[in-house]
């Protein structure tokens, strides 16, 4: 008896708090803001790695040829993913 | 050398090396391992690693040593076994123990620290104690 | 409460039925408010099982044996502190445990990812729905933790004696929420591979889970070895027992994942890898699981020990099933964006590593389930011992522990065997030295693999200290900060990367403890009289005399009678007075015929409580194992005498004969171990959670630009709608 009691109260409360976005339906600007998060992490992670192979360079870990060589491709990626972001406004 | 040829070269060095090394698991394992046995598949002039339950009433202490005698787990034949070396805690009538060591002259003879007690309760095994 | 406690968990399976549904119809559909929704049903899990904890914990508080559970893992005299932690020492409890953790989880990743991975999140979220969905219909259908007794006994059998340490009760809760971390990453892998998206997004997504996980998992592993060391009476701290191997699986399977993950996330590279890798890793977490509560590696015989032991390798076989699958269907979308430039590449040496750290894994597997393996195919049941382990592991460790030292050093992409050179020529110095050292001075090269260890260690603590040294220069030359400032930003600013390094440098202290311990112990197993002594390395022992207490167990773990010996201890100049016992608790259970009034304190469970001095250089580890058995007839008669009589006197009568023991006790078997730098193991262990802290604490400028880049978010959400 306590078991069932219980059960209906709580399926009550759960079933209240699922329904909640179902009554306000899917906004569109929503898919462009997840798009916009996405790149900003890509974003972070590309400059993330710009830093880091200068500081490998300076270490004396990368060669210059080869730093040059990451740091433009880098780069590009880079340009590529602010040049998106700028699209999406 | 081509790109493609380096990696296939790398490719093929790395397959070797696993091979050699699951051969060497495979050919180690069988070749140092201890047969799991009940007391009633022992057989004299072997090493086996036993396991059984502890006979009620036949643990006893003789200086140093520990005797007692293990059975099947399900069914009657049971061996006496000797054994020198720390006791697990868990280790009592009646409860399974897994024990390393060699039938001779029809008594088991425990290897040093080899006891293994298994806990009743079925959450975990207790080591050697 | 027992009824409240079983409708939450079926309303939570409910939910989590209800979550996958609405998930998985949301994203197929389009409709966004029914992600949203399923998102909320793993809120609502989440809640859920926090109260069905709360309950539970409740009724073992205050004893309430008509739970089954409280009635079979504790009693009124256990320690409220064990109390507490006894609810995960029993079968079910420690499922609800599993459920809570991961709902907990989920609700974390979901929550941070609700504005982002718009695809894949929703698959994931049917993924942990469906897990959690499994470790509820478990206890739901087969092993309730809210089953109720018809007749709750008077008393409980209590929280089992060895469980009785802090260690060991931290030990579930750490292992699990390690399992549990690392499910977020493998359901966010299954739905990268579900909707083709396999960047490193979802990799970026889970990827500080999985670092969590992997210390939580680490520490866990490292807290069992401490209890076997400090807590059982054999004076070691691994085994490799079935049961701990089955949590080390998963961690280096876990390494491997963590290290190869980087590769993909700078160069594109190894996605196929990736996926399999963390599916392995999820599908060995759940063989963990399993393991420990199955028995089928103890027993001769099948799963004799568990009612879930066959749901559990079913959902196994499910997963490792599904996994092969769906990578084998997306293998055109895992294809590489790079290839391996040159071998002196930290991609390389990643991929060595990960090599290494599976052929690791591969051996433990073959060994733990050798016995299986044998069986089938030869038909005899063959096992291997800790010395196979030991002689495979320990080439394999070896190398681990070289790559440890050479990774930090290279460069991504390609560094120059020239600047290799430069970079390698301190810390091949500094090795080279500490091995004619070691030689010269110390007895170390009596054990070639330990020697060999002592110097990888060596060599990896040198390049850490270089790499942080070089790279504060480095930073001083570019933003002309003096010298200490520098190093403190240099690592503030690159946290993932020198919290690498410093896990690197502890995982290195840890294996020279390993090292010198295993190969430089000094042991002896000796029976005493009072009044003798004996010599162990270079220590005196002698047995003063020996002691018994009711009622008054130092170790808190409310035994009622404690049997031991005071030793005294001199070594050099000093002494030291040690006092090892035997806690002896009473005998609850009736099966094995009926129990005494007085013997059932002699006739339960005992543990050793060993006495330590722990210290940098080395550890003395003392355990004794009283010999009680002249007392057992004495107990057994007074048990008849005594029948009748009230408690006080049988306590008086149980008083008397610790006095008996204590005055003119038979000789005690003692164990003495002199374990040379043991302590490294857990102050090296300490190190890698430090570093693993280091490297997941989130920077604060990549913060700031997440704050800002809401603010742009919102305003473009604001602007559209007008």
């Amino acid at each position: 008896m306590e078991f069932g009691l219980a059960l209906i109260v709580l399926l009550a409360l759960v079933s209240l708090i699922v329904v909640g976005p179902l009554r306000r339906p899917g906004e569109i600007e929503r898919r462009d803001a997840a798009r916009r998060a996405e790149l900003e992490a890509a974003k972070e992670a590309k400059y993330r790695e710009i830093r880091d192979a200068e500081l490998d360079h300076r270490m004396g870990k990368l060669s210059k040829a080869d730093w040059r060589m990451t740091d433009r491709e880098l780069r590009a990626e880079a340009v590529a993913i602010l040049r998106e972001l700028d699209q999406l406004g | 050398m081509v790109p493609a040829r380096k990696r296939r070269i790398r490719l093929v060095v790395a397959l070797a090396a696993a091979v050699a090394l699951a051969a060497g698991l495979v050919y180690t394992s069988f070749s140092s391992s201890t047969e799991a046995s009940k007391p009633s598949q022992i057989r004299e002039g072997h090493s086996y690693q036993l396991t059984g339950k502890v006979v009620k009433g036949s643990v006893s202490h003789h200086g140093d040593e520990l005797l007692f005698r293990v059975r099947d787990r399900n069914g009657t034949a049971s061996v006496p076994v000797r054994y020198t070396g720390v006791v697990p805690d868990p280790f009592r009538e009646g409860r399974e123990v897994i024990i390393d060591g060699e039938l001779r002259d029809g008594t088991f003879v425990g290897e040093r620290d080899s006891l293994v007690t298994k806990c009743p309760s079925k959450f975990t095994k207790k080591k050697n104690s | 409460m027992a009824g409240v406690g079983s409708a939450c968990l079926v309303a939570s399976l409910l939910a989590a039925v209800y979550a996958a549904c609405a998930s998985l119809y949301g994203v197929r559909a389009a409709r966004s408010e029914f992600v949203a929704s399923g998102r909320r049903a793993i809120y609502c899990m989440a809640g859920l099982l926090a109260s069905a904890m709360a309950i539970l914990e409740a009724a073992f508080l205050r004893s309430d044996f008509s739970f089954a559970v409280v009635a079979e893992g504790s009693s009124t005299d256990t320690p409220t502190f064990y109390k507490v932690t006894a609810m995960w020492a029993t079968q079910d409890g420690s499922l609800l445990l599993w459920a809570f953790l991961l709902s907990v989880f989920s609700s974390a990743v979901l929550f941070v990812t609700r504005r982002s991975l718009r695809e894949i999140a929703p698959y994931a979220t049917a993924v942990l729905a469906v897990v959690g969905g499994f470790f509820l219909l478990l206890m739901v259908a087969w092993e309730s933790p809210f089953t109720t007794l018809a007749q709750a006994p008077a008393q409980g059998n209590g929280l089992n004696p060895l469980l009785r340490h802090p260690a060991m009760m931290v030990h579930p809760p750490m292992l699990y929420t390690g399992y549990v971390g690392f499910s977020i990453p493998f359901a966010f892998a299954v739905g990268a591979l579900i909707t083709r998206r396999t960047g490193a997004d979802w990799i970026r997504a889970t990827r500080r889970f999985a670092l969590v996980a992997w210390t939580f998992l680490g520490a866990g592993i490292m807290l069992g070895a401490l209890w076997s060391y400090t807590e059982l009476g054999w004076g070691g701290y691994w085994a490799w027992d079935p049961v701990e191997n089955a949590s080390l699986m998963p961690w280096l399977v876990g390494t491997a994942f963590l290290h190869s993950i980087m590769v993909q996330e700078k160069r594109g590279m190894l996605k196929v890898w990736n996926v399999s890798l963390i599916c392995a890793t999820f599908a060995l977490a759940l063989l963990g699981t399993f393991l420990v509560r199955s028995g089928i590696l103890d027993s001769i015989h099948a799963f004799g020990a568990s009612t879930i032991g066959v749901q559990f390798l079913v959902f196994i076989a499910l997963v490792i099933a599904g996994s092969v699958a769906l990578i084998l269907s997306r293998l055109p979308d895992l294809r590489t964006e790079a290839r391996l430039d040159s071998l002196l590449s930290r991609e390389a040496f990643f991929l060595l590593n990960n090599l290494v750290l599976l052929g690791l894994a591969l051996v433990i597997f073959w060994g733990t389930f050798f016995p299986l393996i044998s069986e089938a195919l030869s038909g005899h049941k063959q096992s291997v011992g800790p010395p196979w382990f030991d002689r495979l592991a320990t080439p394999l460790a070896l190398v681990l522990v070289l790559l440890a030292g050479i990774g930090p050093v290279v460069a991504w992409r390609r560094i120059t065997p020239r600047n290799l050179r430069r970079a390698l020529l301190v810390p091949a110095a500094v090795t080279g030295t500490a091995l004619v050292g070691l030689l010269a001075l110390t007895n170390a090269g009596d054990s070639v693999r330990s020697l060999a260890m002592f110097c990888f260690v060596a060599f990896v603590l040198t390049v850490v200290a270089q790499e942080f040294w070089r790279g504060a220069v480095a930073r001083r030359v570019m933003t002309g900060e003096p010298f200490p400032r520098a190093l403190v930003r240099l690592a503030g600013r690159n946290r993932r990367r020198y919290g690498g390094y410093l896990v690197h440098a502890g995982i290195a202290v840890l294996f020279l403890g390993v090292a010198a311990s295993s190969a430089f112990v000094q042991q002896r197993d000796v029976r005493l009289r009072p009044g003798q002594s004996t010599k162990v390395g270079d220590y005196t022992v002698r047995y003063e005399r020996a002691t018994a207490s009711l009622g008054a167990d130092r170790a808190g773990t409310g035994a009622p009678i404690s049997f031991g010996a005071l030793l005294e201890v001199r070594k050099g100049g000093k002494h030291e007075v040690m006092r090892p016992s035997r806690n002896f608790y009473p005998a609850r259970d009736a099966s094995q015929g009926p129990i005494g009034p007085v013997s059932q304190f002699f006739e339960g469970d005992a543990t050793s409580e060993v006495d330590l001095r722990w210290g940098l250089r080395r550890d003395f580890w003392i355990a004794v194992r009283p010999d009680t058995s002249s007392l057992a007839p004495i107990a057994r008669k007074l048990d008849a005498r005594l029948a009748g009589a009230g408690t006080a006197v049988q306590a008086r009568a149980v008083a008397a004969l610790t006095e008996v023991y204590r005055r003119d006790p038979p000789p005690a078997a003692f164990r003495f171990i002199v374990s040379p730098l043991v302590a490294w193991i857990w102050i090296g262990g300490g190190i890698a959670v430090l570093g693993a802290l280091v490297a997941v604490w989130p920077s604060p400028e990549a913060r700031l630009r997440r704050v800002t880049s809401i603010y742009a978010a919102r305003l473009g959400r604001e602007l559209s709608r007008a």
